[in-house]
């Protein structure tokens, strides 16, 4: 890849700092002494960010959904190419739908889109759910939702790849720790943000967990959320929770474009119910 | 398999239980599942990889004499989101939802207002799901239900584990190899014996399956 951008003329990626440099990396962030909510999102509606449902699909037109800046299913062909093309379907499940509710109810101006890697056949969903993934990562989305994993050990190495490749292109990628006592990917890797559920009814609530793997907890008990057929239902799930810091993330990058991933973490550690964010 | 290994499911085959016994266990399962959370419906459904569709396979409650056997497509549905991503899910008050409704319950008259349902994880297979039905409204979910869930789910996975091991044992004696399901006949007749004897049965036992390696070497 390096030799490749040589080549190309691409200046490498700064690996170290001379003396005279320091003044190029200075931050376009003003970080406050204090960063409180009223910093971080206050004001945000998250127009500008564009938030990505990697999931069953999104039921476009849902009057809690509103519309989709696009939306693509993800299949293999019969050579195991990756195809993406239009997502005509919508949702096969209703488990997208919720999701995009749930990101649409809290950063209202945000554009969502869905990748479909659900539903188009059982088999090879794991291959298709990497592919859709990557597709996702290519179209510099600033947060994938991913309230799904895969226990497919053999999986994990690529997902590790993809989830560091999107965090180093400034893509957010908010995944859902498992509710089970499961090994499973990629919430486990440090490059995402993992959520777990809390029972609390307040969606902006949420917790920093000291305890890691999981290093969040959103509102994933009893939401009320958008079904398939423009209805609702109440649902939980970490599935559930997930877009709840999701759209959290959607409300700060709105606000804050410049923010690292790494930057945009410490800003919800700060904000968190149980840190900073609680007053 | 190799040979070694089909003679020792074949023998298992003979001590071990029968598809009844586990279908019995999964009933179990469902019932107290459906007891513990106070639902009206609790069923087991397990993943034919084959046809990719998710096969009624234990139902307790509403539905328990119709479903049974059962099929719908495996990639669809709240089951099948549930078997694709390994993941529990938990959803209340769709009763007015289409789609839902065509999942289960347009042929048996039975449509179901919310639904539980978890994974069944053997290892890094996902064998089916475990799902309890309406729930009473009265009582919110919590997590603690969750993690409940979660154990049925586990608990109902080591049991169709063993259900398909018992298949695929029966699966090698059917093939017929004769010698195999006289194997099995055997092992099943010294493990009804007394102690005394049961010991002679074993060496017994013990000595055919050296032989039978052998002729089988040659």
């Amino acid at each position: 890849m390096t030799e490749v951008a040589a080549h190309a003329g691409e200046s490498l990626p700064a690996w170290s700092l001379p003396k005279d440099a320091v003044e190029r990396i200075s931050l376009p962030v003003h970080w406050p002494d204090r960063v409180t909510r009223e910093w971080a999102w206050g004001g945000s509606t998250g127009a500008g960010a564009r938030v990505c449902i990697l999931d069953s699909g999104v039921e476009a037109g849902h009057p809690l959904v509103g519309s989709l800046e696009s939306a693509v299913a993800i299949s293999l062909d019969e050579n195991e190419e990756v195809v993406a093309t239009e997502d005509e379907e919508g949702d096969l499940s209703g488990h997208g739908t919720a999701c995009a509710g749930i990101v649409r109810a809290l950063a209202p101006d945000c554009s969502l889109s869905s990748v479909r890697v659900l539903g188009a056949g059982f088999t090879g969903s794991g291959g298709v759910l990497l592919a859709g993934l990557r597709y996702a990562v290519e179209q510099g989305f600033d947060v994938i939702n991913m309230s799904l994993s895969t226990t497919k050990k053999p999986f994990a190495a690529v997902l590790h790849e993809l989830a560091d490749s999107a965090y180093f292109r400034r893509t957010v990628l908010v995944a859902s720790a498992h509710n089970m006592p499961v090994e499973s990917y990629p919430w486990r890797f440090s490059s995402v943000i993992s959520v777990g559920s809390h029972e609390e009814p307040d969606p902006l609530t949420f917790f920093y967990n000291p305890s890691p793997p999981v290093e969040f907890f959103g509102r994933g008990v009893n939401v009320e959320v958008a079904w398939l057929g423009g209805r609702s239902a109440a649902v939980s799930g970490n599935s559930f929770a997930t877009p709840h810091i999701a759209a959290v993330c959607a409300l700060v990058l709105a606000k804050h474009p410049e923010l690292t991933p790494f930057q945009l973490k410490s800003v919800l550690y700060l904000t968190a119910s149980n840190v900073g964010g609680g007053t | 398999m190799t040979d070694s290994n089909e003679l020792q499911a074949a023998v298992a085959a003979g001590v071990t239980g029968s598809e009844e016994s586990y279908r019995a266990l999964l009933s179990a399962i469902v019932e107290v599942a459906r007891s513990i959370f106070g639902a009206k419906a609790s069923s087991i459904l397990l993943l034919d990889e084959e046809t990719e569709e998710l096969v009624f396979a234990a139902v307790v409650g509403e539905g328990e004499e119709t479903l049974i056997g059962m099929r719908f497509p495996a990639g669809t549905g709240i089951a099948g989101w549930v078997l694709a991503t390994r993941t529990p899910l938990v959803i209340e008050d769709v009763n007015k939802d289409p789609r839902f409704a065509s999942d289960v319950a347009e042929d048996t008259g039975y449509v179901p207002s919310g639904l539980m349902a978890a994974p069944l994880l053997h290892e890094e297979r996902a064998l089916g799901v475990l799902e309890v039905l309406d729930r009473p409204e009265r009582s919110l979910f919590s997590l603690q239900e969750m993690e409940l869930l979660g154990l049925f789910a586990n608990q109902a996975a080591i049991a169709v584990d063993l259900l398909l091991r018992a298949r695929a044992a029966e699966r090698i004696l059917e093939s017929g190899e004769g010698e195999l399901s006289v194997v099995a006949r055997l092992a099943q007749a010294v493990d009804a014996l007394e102690e005394r004897e049961r010991e002679a049965g074993l060496e017994l036992l013990r000595n055919l399956t050296a032989t039978l390696g052998a002729t089988r070497q040659l």
